[in-house]
Formats: C-alpha cells, structure tokens, sequence
C-alpha cells in the first residue's frame, strides 16, 4: 500500500528496505547530517556488501562512519576519506573499494541521477587522475570530461522537520548534500527530528519538496558524540 | 600585531599575517584545514569579507564559545563556527557552483608540493596516505586567486616548491602566490618570482632551500 500522504513508517518498517549488497546513498558531511537511527537500524539488521555514495565516511564511530568500522561496505564512492582511518586502512588492506570524485562533482552526478539527468560535462580534473576511466567530449572547442549520474536502491538523510506529505527542512549546514540525495534514492527514507503535519511548514521555508520522500521516520537525536566535543 | 610579538610568533602564525596581506575589502574567501585557518585572525577590521565554506555556508564567523556551539553548524573542517550578518545555507551542489562559476575571489590552501609552474600537488601520497581529494580541486582550478600557504621544507627537510611535481595533481598551473615560511613568490607565466624574504632569511638562503628554479627581478623585500 502506497501511502501518498502519510509517509510515517516506524523503524521496523523501515527496516525492510535495506539488504546485503545494496546501493545506499547518505546524506551529510564529516557525520553533520547523517541519520543516527538509520544507521543504527543497518547495523542492528546485520547488512553488508554496501556500496556507498557519501561525500565522505564521516569519522570511526560517528554517523555513516560506524558502517565503515563494522565493516558492512565493500566500495564507496566519495570525495574524502581522510577523517575515517578505518576506511584507509581497509582500503590499503583491499578490503573497501574506494571510487573518490571531486566534491562538486560527486553533488552534480548525485543531482543528475536525481534530476533524470544522462550525464554532465565539467572540466574539473583534467590533467589529473581524476579524469581515469572518463571519456572526453569536446564542445565549442573546449574539452570536458563526461560524468555519469549516480542514483541507489535506497537514500538515506536526516531533517531537521518533516511534513507527513515528506516537504523537508534541514538544519543549518546539516543541509549540505540532503537536498541532492533525497532526489537520486530509488527509495527515499528520511530521519527527522520533528515530523508535523501538512499545512504546518510554510511553502516558502520547505527546502525539498515531499514529492521525492517516500518514507519518514521518527528521530531520536545524535548518538554519539563530535569530534570537537572534549 | 606589533613588533615586539613577532619574537613568540610561530612560523605558521606569521604565514597567515603575511597571507592575510593578499585580503582585499569585500572578497569572497574559501580558508583550507591548518594553516589556511588561522588567517582569518589577522584580517584588519577595515577589510570586510565572506568566507565560504563548502559544506554550503558563504559567511561564516568566528568559533563559538565554548557551551554555544550548534554540533549542526559547521566549516568543511567539522569544527563549529558561528555566522556573519548576511550569511546562507545551500546544498553542496550550490557551494560548488559558487566555486566552478568562478565567484570565490580566493581560496587559500596547504600543499604537499607547488611547482614553479604552479602545479598543485595536495590530495594523495600513492600507497601511504590517501585521504581524497574533498573539494580541492575545484578550488584549486575554479578560484580566481589561489594562495598557496605551506611550510617551505617537508618534514624530511626537503624543498615543498619543486621544478616538477612528483605526486598525483590536484589541478595544473593553479597557484597564483605562495606564501612560506622563508620567501613570498608569484607564479607567472615565465617562471616564479622570488618577491619577499621572511627575515631573518636571506636570498641565497631561499634559493638554497628551494628545489624550483627561482627568478629574480627587481628588489627581493624582507617580510618581518
């Protein structure tokens, strides 16, 4: 049963929508914006064999970074892995294939998947190794490289509130690559901390619109503590 | 800053005073991790500027006090930070448009090597650290200015500014001026220009320390 306009699910539902050797797509930046209990729940249910599309793998017990730790990915596809030692250390150990992309890139290939886009030409990388592996196009006598968009089974995020319809409002910079990757999930599952009902988010402050959000659960709030937190 | 404080300077501080010199009045500025941070201390009050962040803020401020941070608010770095009048939020698909659209008047950026045809070499050591290239490669090709701030030698004691990069790019002829410990030098389309000296060096100490191929033109200024 599709539920259009009450997209409330609880974890156990929720649950049902991961499986060992899916695509998952996050939300956040260095953990800021990564859902604590959706992370939680794919340890608790034992996934593995993931591949990841994150900015980055946040840090060892921090948000997506406890997937890193636990071992449950086998390639993520991401800009930064510096913050998470475990994700280069299983990397040198050819235990996690890492894909990095450049950060904007990896934004714009997300949106493209999101968007219903073919792919997008860009020029960053070029005389790097970031350009390995990518056919070239040359438009208006300029030479760009061809950048696949990236899509998953499911994508995962956090809100700061959430609608019953699924309009979502983030929280500061916990924003960051939400907005994208709520678009590109085959299913989109959203973690909010205040879900409320239809009618009570103003039109002109909702950021994502519901039509792209297929599930919300309820929050709990961050389960670990920061980096920068003595 | 007066002179009598430059004894307790450390030579990242006085890399960052110097670097601080390149800020102009209403620029829009992307700070990199270390170094790069710590020149926003020493922007004169006269200079107003923006400083983008590309986990999606354009005016960020200072850190918070201690108990008033919001664990949600960020830079890049991860660390908590406060806000401007007039900053925004946007997703880091609109952060990097800032960048590619080529709106950021000046990123400031460590390095593992800068060449002195202004390679930039900071994202990876092949088979020891690969921590990925974040957005520095944008930033390293898309600002209009990229300040390279870096100690001159490695810890091994060799020379950061090489004639040819040896590690994988971050972007091909990027840097614009760098800004190190011992010298200032500008990259050019002909070569680097050896600008300043940081006192107490010497010329032919640079020149001695540095593995690229250093013009000379003019006077070589002291920088204390």
């Amino acid at each position: 049963m599709t539920k259009r306009f009450d997209k409330v699910i609880s974890m156990e539902e929720a649950a049902a929508y991961f499986h060992d050797g899916m695509t998952l797509m996050a939300g956040g930046f260095g953990g800021i914006g990564n859902p604590p209990g959706l992370v939680q729940l794919i340890l608790d249910k034992g996934v593995r064999d993931i591949t990841m599309i994150s900015n980055d793998t946040a840090f060892p017990w921090i948000g997506i970074g406890k997937l890193i730790t636990e071992k449950r990915v086998k390639k993520v596809i991401a800009s930064h892995i510096g913050s998470n030692p475990n994700a280069g250390a299983q990397m040198t150990a050819g235990e996690l294939e890492v894909e990095f992309c450049p950060q904007g890139i990896l934004a714009e290939r997300i949106r493209a998947g999101g968007v219903g886009l073919g792919g997008i030409l860009s020029d960053v990388g070029i005389g790097t190794i970031a350009e390995k592996g990518k056919q070239k196009i040359t438009l208006n006598g300029k030479e760009y490289l061809l950048e696949t968009p990236l899509t998953a089974e499911v994508a995962i995020l956090h809100a700061k509130k959430a609608d019953r319809f699924g309009n979502l409002v983030y929280d500061t910079s916990a924003r960051n690559f939400s907005p994208l990757v709520a678009m590109a999930g085959d299913i989109t599952i959203v973690e909010a901390d205040e879900i409320v009902e239809v009618g009570e988010l103003s039109p002109e402050e909702i950021v994502t619109p519901g039509v792209f959000v297929n599930f919300i659960v309820q929050s709990k709030g961050v389960n670990w503590r920061w980096a920068w937190e003595k | 800053m007066g002179m009598g404080e430059v004894k307790t300077e450390g030579y990242r501080e006085r890399i960052a005073r110097r670097a601080a010199r390149e800020v102009e009045d209403g620029m829009i500025i992307n700070l990199g991790i270390g170094i790069p941070t710590l020149v926003a201390d020493y922007i004169p009050p006269d200079k107003r500027v923006m400083f983008h962040a590309e986990n999606g803020i354009l005016g960020t401020g200072p850190s918070p006090a201690k108990g008033e941070e919001n664990p949600m608010l960020c830079n890049a770095g991860g660390f908590p930070v406060t806000l401007v009048p007039g900053a925004s939020f946007f997703d880091s698909a609109t952060a990097f448009a800032i960048i590619r659209r080529g709106l950021l008047d000046m990123t400031i950026l460590g390095v593992l090597e800068v060449s002195q045809s202004g390679d930039i070499a900071n994202w990876i050591v092949p088979g020891k650290r690969v921590p990925g290239m974040g957005g520095a490669m944008e930033l390293a090709q898309k600002a209009k200015k990229v300040l390279v701030v870096t100690a001159h030698l490695d810890k091994n004691g060799r020379s950061k500014i090489v004639r040819e990069c040896s590690l994988p790019l971050t972007a091909k002829k990027a840097a614009d001026l760098i800004v190190t410990d011992m010298a200032v030098m500008e990259v050019l389309p002909d070569g680097l220009y050896l600008r300043e000296v940081m006192h107490p060096y010497t010329v032919s100490d640079v020149i001695g320390a540095t593995e690229a191929e250093l013009k000379i033109e003019g006077e070589v200024k002291v920088f204390r």
